[in-house]
């Protein structure tokens, strides 16, 4: 299937945000389109993880306005950014230690499970059939994220790069329009970022999920996204194709330094 | 041989997500409830039933509680106690003051009263966590009591405050017997423990997990905390209450409030942490080391020494060797008995030939 850009779905507009007398944002703008993969790069500290809170809702925002899927919003939580179709991965993985693989991914579909304790306590009718039902869905996003193996093993005994994949698995498992990866790659080899860039490919792809992305790997961000958008100390100082930023005199002098 | 899948192919994910996936354990389980139910009524004496088993099996319910709470939710809670207070006094006053109420229906009742006032004082849980949220169910617990002392319509007026639990009657079949009391409360604890076991393999029970893992992520996912939070204290007290229901009306007969005091929410949660947080087996095997094995220590000392030794000499070392005990399985290992249980199903999963 050939990708299609469309209309813009997320709209930030002049996002400001200070923790106490710390500006963490300064009037921040930027969109993104619809089955777009974008990036966010800059330096550390300069606010990427921070954009992403905001996005989802982890953090207000002092000033400037959210548009969504047409709809606008100064101020939401992270479930209720969830329940629209907002899923992310974190910077250091925030996988459910204690549960399996499976179980995991199962959390990622939480959202659309509805029926109540008591059928489940009884685990009996509905109950049954809507286990079996998103469990059918969660092998298929194993299957897509080639972890069949592991399914069954505690997420705490994996090595690091399977369970960026497991957390990308929980992510998907959410089906959702809007998806957030604080970098997906970091202190991956380079075997293991290529599969992670191949994943992230194929969703984008295969699923035409929108995806915002951070990431540090230039080569990568290069390569695989759309548009680009680079943080320096909370304010936007570059936006526009890959080719546009790499080239950009400011963007070089903050952050991708002369020998580039 | 004995314990392994080898061989059990699963081909549907009905059969995967099976309650005990597999076979050997299908087969224990179903064993052990049927021994429960008939056989152990034709062996066990009364004393047995009256003193050590069924109390074993209400506390055992008690913990399931609290593990749905501490092990699952992950909120430390120090009020179960309190809980099965609630949860007696509750079913003493439908019984009391509704003429012709069946005891399962007051029970119930009871425990819907506990799994109210759990919702209350779960609210501290909602910006408090860990030891601090701790001191709080500790409020729980004093409050409880204080009140069921304080205003007298509890015990319905009785002088010393306490209740004696009226005779239970199941449509027709008067439950006064110990061996008939023991089933009954035998009955309740499966229904409660499958129950519990189907919870958290669902995704109410994955909520609770996640919550108690990561509570951020848990958010980010979509996972309501308030919801699953309150949720969570909810059902951990109404089994504290059911628990507490059957151990004034199948053990105690007479209770006052006294008897649920913070010592027994201190041994409901050595329970789990003895047991293993965060599994329904922990809560049976916990209950089972703390409640028998000091009458077996006791009965080991008699068999040992005879009269020999004097009576607060030999208590007094059993509470040692008992307490030596908790220390040692805990620093073998510190996830409980049921953690030590599934090593050894893993190993008999590759005996004889390990390589």
């Amino acid at each position: 299937m050939a990708r299609t850009i469309g209309d813009v779905i997320l709209d930030l507009q002049n996002i400001s945000l200070s923790f106490g007398g710390v500006k963490a944002l300064t009037n921040i703008s930027f969109n993104v389109r619809q089955g777009e993969i974008r990036s966010i790069i800059g330096p550390n500290g300069a606010g990427k993880s921070s954009m992403l809170n905001v996005i989802n809702g982890v953090y207000h925002p002092q000033e400037g306005r959210i548009i969504f899927m047409g709809k606008e919003r100064r101020k939401m939580n992270p479930h209720e950014a969830a329940a629209q179709g907002i899923a992310r991965t974190f910077q250091n993985i925030a996988l459910f230690k204690g549960m399996t693989v499976l179980d995991n991914i199962m959390t990622g579909r939480n959202l659309m499970m509805k029926r109540n304790f008591l059928w489940n306590a009884l685990y009996w009718g509905p109950a049954q059939r809507d286990e079996i039902a998103h469990r059918k869905r969660v092998e298929e996003i194993i299957d897509f994220l080639e972890i069949q193996h592991i399914r069954k093993v505690p997420v705490g005994r994996l090595p690091y790069g399977l369970q960026k994949r497991v957390e990308l698995a929980r992510a998907l498992a959410a089906e959702p329009k809007l998806l957030l990866l604080d970098e997906p790659m970091a202190g991956m080899n380079v075997e293991e970022k290529q599969d992670m860039c191949r994943f992230i490919l194929d969703v984008n792809e295969q699923w035409g999920t929108t995806i915002v992305l951070i990431e540090h790997d230039m080569g990568v961000v290069m390569d695989i996204s759309d548009r680009v958008v680079v943080l320096d100390y909370g304010r936007k100082i570059g936006d526009g194709l890959p080719n546009e930023v790499k080239n950009d005199p400011e963007v070089i002098k903050a952050y991708l330094g002369a020998v580039y | 041989m004995i314990y392994r899948e080898a061989g059990q192919f699963k081909a549907s994910y009905e059969a995967d997500m099976q309650i005990f996936p597999i076979r050997q354990d299908r087969i224990a389980i179903a064993a052990i409830v049927l021994f429960a139910f008939v056989g152990v009524p034709l062996f066990a004496s009364e004393y047995w039933f009256q003193a050590i088993i069924t109390p074993a099996l209400i506390f055992s319910l008690a913990a399931l509680g609290l593990n749905i709470l501490t092990g699952y939710a992950g909120q430390l809670s120090l009020g179960a106690a309190g809980f099965m207070a609630v949860g007696a006094f509750a079913t003493y006053n439908f019984m009391l003051r509704i003429d012709g109420m069946p005891f399962l229906v007051a029970m119930v009742l009871g425990g819907v009263c506990a799994a109210l006032v759990g919702i209350v004082f779960g609210l501290p849980s909602l910006r408090i966590k860990g030891f601090y949220l701790a001191v709080a169910t500790l409020a729980a617990q004093f409050f409880i009591l204080w009140v069921l002392v304080k205003f007298p319509w509890f015990s319905n007026y009785s002088a010393s405050g306490v209740i004696t639990a009226q005779e239970i009657v199941i449509l027709g079949w008067t439950v006064d017997e110990p061996v008939e009391k023991y089933l009954l409360t035998l009955a309740v604890v499966t229904v409660l423990a499958l129950a519990a076991k189907n919870l958290a393999r669902t995704h109410t029970g994955r909520a609770w997990m996640a919550v108690r893992d990561m509570d951020v992520a848990a958010e980010v996912i979509g996972i309501p905390l308030m919801k699953t939070k309150l949720q969570a204290f909810a059902i951990s007290s109404f089994y504290c209450g059911v628990a507490g229901a059957l151990y004034a009306f199948t053990y105690l007969g007479t209770v006052e409030p006294e008897a649920f005091n913070l010592d027994l929410s201190f041994k409901i949660l050595f329970m789990i942490i003895i047991g293993g947080v965060g599994t329904v087996l922990g809560s049976f095997l916990g209950a089972a080391f703390i409640t028998l094995l000091p009458i077996f220590l006791n009965q080991l000392f008699h068999a040992l020494f005879g009269d020999s030794l004097p009576p607060a000499f030999a208590s007094n070392v059993e509470l040692m060797i008992f307490g030596g005990l908790i220390i040692f399985f805990l620093i073998v290992e510190p996830h409980g008995l049921a953690r030590l249980w599934q090593i050894g199903k893993e190993k008999l999963r590759l005996w004889p030939f390990p390589h």
